[in-house]
């Protein structure tokens, strides 16, 4: 690459003047961005402002409507994926892209192989190389296990494995840190700052707003895809970018409001799946809100599908209100009043290709029911209902959900849980991929919830959201409690102590 | 967010390659598996009736194998990819009565062969082009090329049929002769089986038939011709029907236009048998010749026996439903033991 030293480094990568529509929805207009050379560069705006399609045009996925895309200021077409990657673009996407068959090697490699003689494929050195990036990242993955099965975080990670596995000029990543916790985020920092020494242009999409100020030293912001403006971050502060974001001042992001807790709601005893989580117990009261933190992998999830019912546990005891649950049976867990916003949306929490209105529609089937037929008026009004009260963004409600932002779709999941009108209600990571904006709202609702007597269990891996909204914070580690927190002794270092087993619970 | 960066935390105890090991096992255990059930199967026969290993009860057993394993190890290819090719009975008739039409004329046995396969590459592509390139399920096309091809050869053959006494006697000596026990024909299924495998294992777009079968989208995003790999996949499965095609007239020297009708069936059940997944990206050639070889043995095991042929169809459809129970019962048991695996970094 040449440097020119007169004039400051030329843009490896930009866009000039990009439109792009999908029928009525026009996701990018007359968008312009441009990708220096060892530079961080964020990409900000509300879910569905358009950040995606932007970085699809850059990897060659969309082919812009209107508009050039230029690779060292020189226009370019990319007829596919396959091109942009030749000419040194790596991609993260937002949706991890995985071969659930395929080993974790394979995935990385898949499509430009090590080789041995005769162009075979070179196993033994796919293998040694995937070694290698997991080590560089940190991570106890065997490179020869297949991916699925893999928790969303580690999907996550084979996909920043598989961007890191070339020499890429730009890497362009769309959410890397969603799924992670703090020590991995700072992993992939660590290897984001090395590429960036290395002189490579990095852009970057998170909704956690402290990340983007770590690490990146310039921002463009998207609104409904317009173009915002393109600034250094030195200088601003997170209420200026919010403010650029969402166009207006932001209320409070943790509006907890102060309930005085009533009867246990959720009790667990000493549950226990072998292998996976020990010896159990807590409890959840009604208007409560408690927080469950822990690193990736601790178990939290795992806890959480237990007592919901997905897997079953091999010893203890759950009640809801006093009623024991039965093992291994959701449909029991949800008469009693309980819901689960599951972690993983794509996999679990919705029907891609189904409305948007059916998806959030789904859990109500009981009540919009009439003499065994469908009550569709009543099933679109509570859908309409819930869908504004979460602001998702939509064309029509008739839309099929796969056309929505990664972000929407999230709040799709959410909306059909809480129309279920729970009394205890757990929620793994609600605000994952949710921008500021809606945050709040979500925060905000949660504190409703609780405030009406729901007991709320909130699984997250953001940690200022979890010292922000609960009344207590439990914390595991490998599989175990290892800590029960008041809000009054709640910081970031008592519970990173107990999330990393440094400190005796 | 200050990050504490926590020290790397102890592995769980679990040996680090377990699941790989654990996986393995799996797809080892279910090729095996098939083996150990066919082993069984021609074990219980001989206990019953000591004819039935003779040298030429063994050859009947592999020649009636042959054709079936061809054909298998085609469709595999297409299986793999999320897709399925229910035109290969309809070219494996039509390869073989072409073929057999140009030596009915007194035509160089190799030509004839040679010809049968450019058929089936001519009908491998016309399915291949059609499934890449229409939004058009693959089952719904074949199915259509299947009644299509089927309608050109009853048109082309009328009621006319080809019989050994056509055939120049080198052609059909081949078909029927062998090294002792084993047939010409079966050596050459057994090389086109090998070939397959290796390439499938070793070469980065065989790979990437099992990526593309595994999650579309994500080949896609990946940068894999998609469109070229399944019109190469579906070309391969029409060249080893047009094959087969040719093995079938050199086998049976009998060819009219009713030749390969229904084979389709047979032909996905034995790659299902054998462990090749419907919904793609997983299974092995060697899996479906293995289920094309106890498919086919069940029809010669049952009269050795002295049980009536009425049987085959029903024990052959209570061994697919069976591999399908098989097959999820141990995806699940995978599932949750690479589940229990994911608890570890803490
Ligand atoms: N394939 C598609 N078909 C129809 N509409 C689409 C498609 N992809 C994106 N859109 C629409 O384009 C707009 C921008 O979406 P995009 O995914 O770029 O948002 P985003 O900024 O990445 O949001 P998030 O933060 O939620 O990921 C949204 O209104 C979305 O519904
Ligand atoms: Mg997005």
């Amino acid at each position: 690459m040449t440097h020119p030293s007169t004039t400051g480094p030329a843009p490896v990568l930009a866009l000039k003047d990009v439109s792009k529509s999908f029928g009525a929805v026009r996701a990018l207009r007359d968008v312009s961005l441009e990708l220096f050379p060892g530079e961080v560069h964020a990409l900000a705006g509300e879910n569905g402002a358009g950040k995606s399609t932007l970085i699809k045009a850059l990897a060659g996925v969309h082919r812009p409507d209107a508009g050039q895309v230029l690779l060292d200021g020189a226009p370019v077409t990319f007829h596919g994926p396959g091109d942009a990657r030749d000419a040194g673009i790596a991609v993260i996407y937002q949706e991890p892209t995985l071969f659930p068959d395929l080993s974790i090697a394979e995935n990385i490699y898949m499509g430009r192989q090590p080789r041995r003689a005769l162009g075979r494929i070179d196993h033994k050195a796919t293998h040694n190389a995937t070694a290698a990036l997991m080590e560089r990242l940190g991570v106890e993955l065997d490179p020869d296990r297949p991916a699925r099965g893999l928790s969303i975080a580690d999907q996550q990670i084979v996909e920043i494995a598989k961007a890191l596995s070339f020499d890429a000029r730009v890497l362009i990543m769309d959410e890397p840190t969603a799924a992670l916790t703090g020590s991995e985020v700072a992993r992939l920092f660590g290897v984001v700052r090395t590429l960036r020494e290395q002189g490579a242009a990095v852009l970057f999409i998170s909704h956690r707003l402290e990340e983007i100020f770590e690490i990146c030293r310039r921002v463009t912001t998207l609104r409904d895809g317009a173009l915002v403006g393109s600034e250094p971050l030195e200088g601003m502060t997170e209420d200026d970018l919010v403010r650029r974001m969402v166009g207006r001042d932001l209320d409070e992001l943790y509006p907890k409001q102060e309930v005085t807790p009533g009867e246990v709601a959720l009790s667990v005893r000493r549950l226990t799946r072998e292998g996976v989580f020990t010896d159990v117990s807590f409890d959840v009261r009604h208007g409560e809100i408690v927080g469950l933190a822990g690193l990736v992998g601790a178990g939290r999830t795992e806890v959480a599908r237990a007592v919901f019912g997905i897997d079953r546990w091999d010893a203890g005891e759950v009640t809801v209100d006093g009623k024991a649950l039965v093992n291994g049976a959701p449909s029991t867990a949800m008469s009693a009043g309980l819901a689960l916003v599951p972690e993983d949306r794509r996999a679990q929490g919705l029907v891609m290709d189904m409305s948007i209105e059916r998806n959030i529609g789904l859990t109500g089937l009981r009540t919009t029911v009439k003499a065994g037929l469908m009550d569709r008026g009543a099933e679109r009004s509570r859908s309409l209902d819930w869908a504004v009260k979460l602001q998702v963004k939509y064309a029509r409600i008739a839309d099929t959900v796969n056309t929505l932002s990664g972000g929407n779709q999230q709040k799709v999941v959410l909306a059909k849980w809480l129309a279920t009108g729970p009394r205890v209600l757990i929620v793994d990571e609600p605000t994952r991929g949710i921008d500021v904006g809606t945050k709040a709202e979500v925060h905000r609702l949660l504190s409703q919830l609780a405030a009406d007597g729901v007991a709320v269990l909130m699984i997250s891996s953001d940690l200022p959201e979890i010292l922000g909204m609960a009344d207590r914070v439990l914390v595991m580690h490998e599989g175990r409690l290892t800590a029960e927190i008041p809000r009054s002794d709640a910081t970031e270092e008592t519970v990173m102590a107990a999330a990393t087993g440094r400190a005796a619970a | 967010m200050t990050v504490v960066t926590p020290q790397e935390a102890p592995v769980a105890d679990v040996p680090k390659s377990s699941g790989t090991r654990l996986v393995d096992r799996v797809f080892k255990m279910r090729e095996l598996a098939i083996l150990v059930v066919f082993l069984v199967m021609i074990a219980v026969t001989q206990a019953g009736n000591s004819q039935f290993l003779s040298e030429q009860g063994i050859k009947d057993l592999l020649l009636n194998a042959t054709i079936l394993v061809l054909v298998a190890t085609g469709q595999s290819l297409v299986v793999i990819t999320r897709n399925v090719d229910l035109s290969v009975g309809s070219t494996l008739g039509i390869s073989a009565f072409a073929a057999g039409t140009y030596l009915q004329g007194g035509g160089n046995p190799v030509v004839a062969i040679a010809l049968a396969v450019l058929l089936g590459i001519g009908f491998g592509l016309l399915n291949g082009l059609l499934v890449s390139l229409g939004q058009v399920p693959a089952l719904v096309v074949t199915l259509g090329t299947l009644y299509i091809i089927r309608g050109i050869d009853s048109i082309w053959v009328g009621s006319s049929q080809i019989t050994a006494a056509d055939l120049p006697g080198g052609f059909v000596d081949f078909g029927s002769g062998g090294i002792s026990a084993v047939p010409y024909l079966a050596l050459i299924a057994l090389a086109v089986l090998i070939a397959t495998a290796y390439y499938l294992k070793h070469f980065a777009s065989g790979r990437e038939l099992y990526a593309l079968g595994s999650n579309p989208e994500a080949a896609r995003l990946a940068g894999i011709p998609v469109r070229k790999r399944i019109l190469a996949a579906y070309t391969f499965c029409g060249a080893l029907a047009g094959l087969a095609g040719a093995m079938y007239l050199a086998r049976f020297g009998n060819v009219d236009s009713g030749t390969g009708t229904g084979y389709e069936l047979t032909v996905v059940s034995a790659v299902v048998v054998g462990g090749v997944v419907f919904t793609g990206g997983s299974g092995s050639v060697y899996g479906a010749a293995l289920g094309a070889l106890l498919l086919t043995s069940i029809n010669s095991v049952l009269p050795a026996l002295g049980v009536s042929s009425v049987w085959v169809l029903a024990i052959n459809g209570i061994l697919l439903i069976l591999a399908i129970a098989v097959d999820r019962v141990v995806a699940l048991r995978v599932a949750s033991a690479l589940k229990k695996r994911n608890a570890r970094h803490g």
